[in-house]
């Protein structure tokens, strides 16, 4: 197979089904002795970086694992709750590789490599099967089977669960499989240290530049290949789902150093979250798209009620049934609550903007499971043969019910809003959740950069221009555990001679002194407001600008904003402390500093592209009814090259080609 | 609201640190405690002070990284929640509020609030996993039924955060809840069988090496845990222990 940085991605020949394959039978391998002479640098260890450091060093190569967190188990896949999608069709409702495969390209409005996609599907069932072996405790059946449930933009049950701490058991899961190699010394770990930057040597990626965050002093990391698994870019927003030292600095360190960055503009807006309370606000928090497979999502069908409740006259209880709006199953009868999370937000945000919106800010929706409780609470009085028309009694065993599948959910929402959600619908609006868009990779998952690796939500994916509900934790597990531990060995078959790499050349050295240079003009620079004054200004531009619905205009001023907000950033951020010990506020700056840039080249790729996909909304290409309008002429990867600043970016165009899924209008009437 | 805190500081390990008093004002109720702190730390930057430093990240109660020792309680006085989901509404106008670090012989601080909490990745490394390597060849995942029960109360002590408030509730600085629970998940699974005393017998080991105290039973540990980690963990571990050492 052909080595190196592929552009456009080349792809296994054969049959879709079978392209995986040949190609595991045709790459080169690395023999185990040789493998102990090969280094490989993970730098992340969520889902992606966590499985691909177990698995790798499982293989035979020596890892060296870095994390700016205290401890790889506390990555952000952590905090993903609903589930974990697989083919594994053991409901019997028809699921299959092909389905799973084709849901994803549709639900990515048809914007993602088949092959790839395929691919995903094809090692899903692996994934279930690698999980339930380590000891992740998924949910089961009363027969002791494992449990299934349906998400977003599917007709079937594919979605594995642990009630709603799927992330963290998965994640605690290879969090386990790196324990056991760490005990080894197979995988070195390096906990509360960031990445600077990337070390190039002969035009391969040769190592790093890391910040040992407690002593604030910077190192020298080689490697034979360096593998970016730090997630995905949310934060530019400021008020996200993404954890709060979520960044985009390890993905913007290595397209300055040349690997071009895929689609930035496709983020996804997430429907269900809890709305934004005031100005303190430091993030904002998911309830899980699994909810809306009991939850009905509505607002009052009467402008006068909608304002009742905002100035807190009207309780929603009290709004009848014939005075309720289920927008979502009115719009969308053959998906219902159950459509994808880009089509789903979209349709909150027309109702609120139409004056029918709740909370004060009138900025929310409801999210009911009144119904649901009802449903289950007979069900059980029946099976536990108790009056099936006590009513006090079904909401009780109802209420058990729904404890028993969202819980952690409900309480979470509790503390935070201060209401009772068994009893009183949950309020609930879109936030920024997830980046579809990121580092650019070819088949093998490699960058531009020859021995650059991305994975899981850093790289620019399989999701298209939106990503259907539990996958992201599929995409990042099959990415560490199955794919790349085989990709990256068609590469390094070529690197068993090399022998350890010094740290000691002018490459390590020029890299080193430049990342010093910058954390020192952070400290002298003496400015007068926090790095948090210039990141929640840039937040404002993008959730205005280039949030949910995006124009021509608003993106032109939204590329002149961020400009200014980047000059005025550099002339008068404060950063406290030293460069010595531990700072957060300089690792804040730094990482605000590439989010600045980002933001920028998101909202250009934002304006170039000139259609509506996915996440992706324009105004100016929509249907009459207010769905999403594709262009044809826009059936590309958008890849960027960088050329010295975000304005100057080269545009690079993956063109896509559907053999084994016919283009179609993406409905979910 | 206003409010009076009184912070830890401590500029290093070495450094022999103190509470240093600050005064707060205009605090929504609404507010998360960690945002409050955001907002004075905000204030001592523009005033060029060194803002408090403190551990967090997800701000979900899921990741772990928070901690604070508040008003003497680990989390602070909201019941099953961590820092980062406790809200300002918990407490009063004109309150004063001590925060401080969680502390243990085992966790040294770092800086202010901020502690070194890897002695639990150590003892996770001395047996906390099933020893099966990534191969696309283990068997279908529902080759092996698992009684619901079992499953249920497996997920129910996997759902530990690490975060440490067991630690910092207990008068002996026992990290038993921390460890039973992850015993406990694969005593409970078929998974977990084949190394089943191995691993009770290394962690345990491992915990007793880093300096935590022995477990006297008084179950604060339990009552502070943010995510609900029964005390009947504790009991299973010490079963599991005791039967390890007989057999071995």
């Amino acid at each position: 197979m052909k080595i190196g940085a592929n552009f456009p991605a080349a792809t296994p020949e054969g049959p879709l089904e079978k392209k995986w394959t040949s190609y595991k039978d045709k790459i080169d391998l690395v023999n185990p002795a040789n493998k102990r002479l090969l280094d490989i640098i993970v730098v992340g260890t969520g889902l992606a970086g966590g499985s691909a450091a177990a698995t790798l060093s499982e293989l035979g190569y020596n890892v060296k694992a870095f994390c700016f967190q205290d401890s790889p188990r506390r990555a952000h896949s952590i905090a993903a709750q609903g589930g974990i999608n697989a083919s594994k069709n053991y409901m019997g409702d028809g699921d299959s590789n092909y389905r799973l495969f084709y849901d994803t390209v549709k639900g990515g409005d048809y914007r993602a490599r088949e092959e790839n996609v395929y691919r995903l599907a094809e090692v899903s069932g692996n994934i279930i099967d690698q999980c339930v072996a380590q000891g992740v405790p998924f949910a089961r059946d009363y027969g002791g089977l494992l449990d299934n449930r349906s998400f977003g933009g599917v007709l079937v049950s594919r979605t594995f669960y642990a009630k709603g701490q799927t992330g963290q058991q998965l994640l605690l899961g290879a969090y386990s499989a790196m324990n056991r190699q760490i005990a080894r010394g197979k995988i070195k770990m390096y906990n509360r240290h960031e990445m600077m930057d990337l070390v190039i040597v002969d035009g391969k990626a040769r190592g790093i530049i890391a910040k040992n965050l407690i002593t604030g002093e910077l190192e020298r990391h080689s490697a034979h290949a360096v593998v970016i698994a730090s997630g995905g870019y949310g934060n530019v927003f400021y008020l996200s789902t993404n954890a709060m030292g979520s960044n985009v600095s390890a993905a913007w360190k290595i397209h300055k150093k040349g690997a071009w960055f895929a689609n930035p503009c496709f983020t996804q807006i997430h429907p269900t979250c809890i709305p934004v309370s005031g100005d303190h606000q430091s993030k904002l928090t998911l309830m899980s798209e699994s909810l809306r497979n009991d939850g009905r999502i509505w607002v009052p069908a009467k402008e006068a009620d909608a304002k009742a409740i905002r100035e807190g006259k009207l309780k929603p209880t009290a709004i009848i049934e014939q005075d309720r709006d289920y927008f979502l199953e009115r719009r969308y009868p053959a998906f219902g609550n159950l459509v994808p999370r880009d089509v789903a937000s979209r349709a909150a945000k027309e109702r609120c903007d139409a004056g029918f919106g709740v909370n004060a800010t009138g900025e929310a929706v409801y999210l009911d499971f009144a119904s649901a409780i009802e449903r289950y609470g007979r069900e059980k009085a029946l099976i536990t043969h108790h009056d099936p028309n006590d009513r006090e009694l079904i909401l009780k065993l109802g209420r058990e019910v729904i404890a028993n599948k969202y819980g952690n959910l409900f309480q979470m929402y509790e503390k935070i809003v201060d209401q009772n959600p068994y009893e009183t619908p949950m309020m609930i609006y879109p936030a920024v959740h997830y980046t579809m868009g990121g580092v650019w990779v070819d088949y093998d998952l490699m960058t531009t950069v020859p021995g650059c690796y991305a994975i899981g939500e850093a790289n620019f994916s399989e999701h298209g221009a939106n990503r259907l509900g539990a996958s992201a934790l599929m995409q990042g597990l099959a990415d560490g555990y199955f794919v790349l531990p085989y990709t990256i060995g068609n590469y390094l078959a070529n690197d068993i001679r090399t022998g350890p790499i010094s740290t000691e050349t002018p490459e390590f050295e020029q890299a080193e002194k430049e990342v010093k240079e910058q954390l020192e003009r952070f400290i002298n620079n003496k400015g007068s407001k926090s790095v948090d004054y210039f990141h929640k200004r840039l937040g404002k531009v993008m959730w205005n600008n280039v949030g949910m619905s995006r124009n021509a205009a608003g993106l032109k001023e939204a590329i002149k904003e961020i400009q200014t907000i980047r000059e005025e950033f550099y002339k008068d951020v404060k950063v406290p402390g030293d460069v010595v010990g531990f700072n957060e506020e300089l690792a804040k700056a730094g990482r605000v500093a590439d989010f600045l840039e980002l933001g920028e080249l998101f909202a250009k790729d934002a304006l170039e592209r000139e259609e509506s996909c996915g996440g992706h909304f324009r105004e100016e290409h929509q249907t009459p009814e207010g769905e999403a309008k594709r262009n044809k002429e826009f059936q590309y990867v958008a890849a960027w090259e960088y050329k010295g600043t975000p304005s100057e970016a080269n545009l690079h165009k993956e063109m896509l080609a559907y053999k084994y899924i016919e283009v179609k209008e993406r409905s979910y009437k | 609201m206003n409010l009076k805190l009184k912070i830890w500081r401590q500029k290093d390990a070495t450094d022999t640190g103190k509470i240093v008093d600050y005064n707060i004002s205009d605090v929504s109720s609404d507010m998360s405690f960690l945002e409050m702190l955001d907002v004075l730390n905000t204030q001592l930057i523009e005033k060029g002070d060194d803002p408090v430093s403190f551990d967090h990240d997800c701000r979900e109660g899921i990741c772990g990284s928070c901690s604070l020792q508040i008003n003497g309680q680990p989390h602070g006085p909201d019941g099953g929640t961590t820092t980062c989901q406790l809200h300002m509404r918990k407490f009063k106008d004109q309150q004063t509020i001590v925060i401080e670090p969680f502390r243990a012989k085992a966790f040294p601080i770092i800086k202010d609030l901020i502690i070194d909490r890897s002695a639990f990745d150590r003892i996770q490394q001395a047996g906390g996993y099933v020893s099966v390597n990534t191969s696309g060849n283990t068997q279908d995942a529902n080759t092996t039924p698992i009684n619901k029960v079992d499953a249920d109360h497996a997920f129910d002590a996997a759902a530990c955060i690490g975060c440490a408030a067991c630690v910092a509730a207990c008068k002996n600085s026992s990290a038993m809840l921390f460890v039973s629970a992850k015993v406990s998940q694969y005593a409970l699974l078929p998974q977990g069988q084949i190394e089943r005393q191995q691993r009770v017998q290394d962690m345990v080991a491992q915990m007793d090496e880093e300096g935590f105290g022995a477990c006297t039973n008084t179950g604060a540990c339990e009552a502070e845990c943010p995510k609900g980690i029964s005390l009947t963990n504790i009991a299973r571990m010490n079963r599991e222990y005791i039967g390890a050492n007989l057999k071995s």
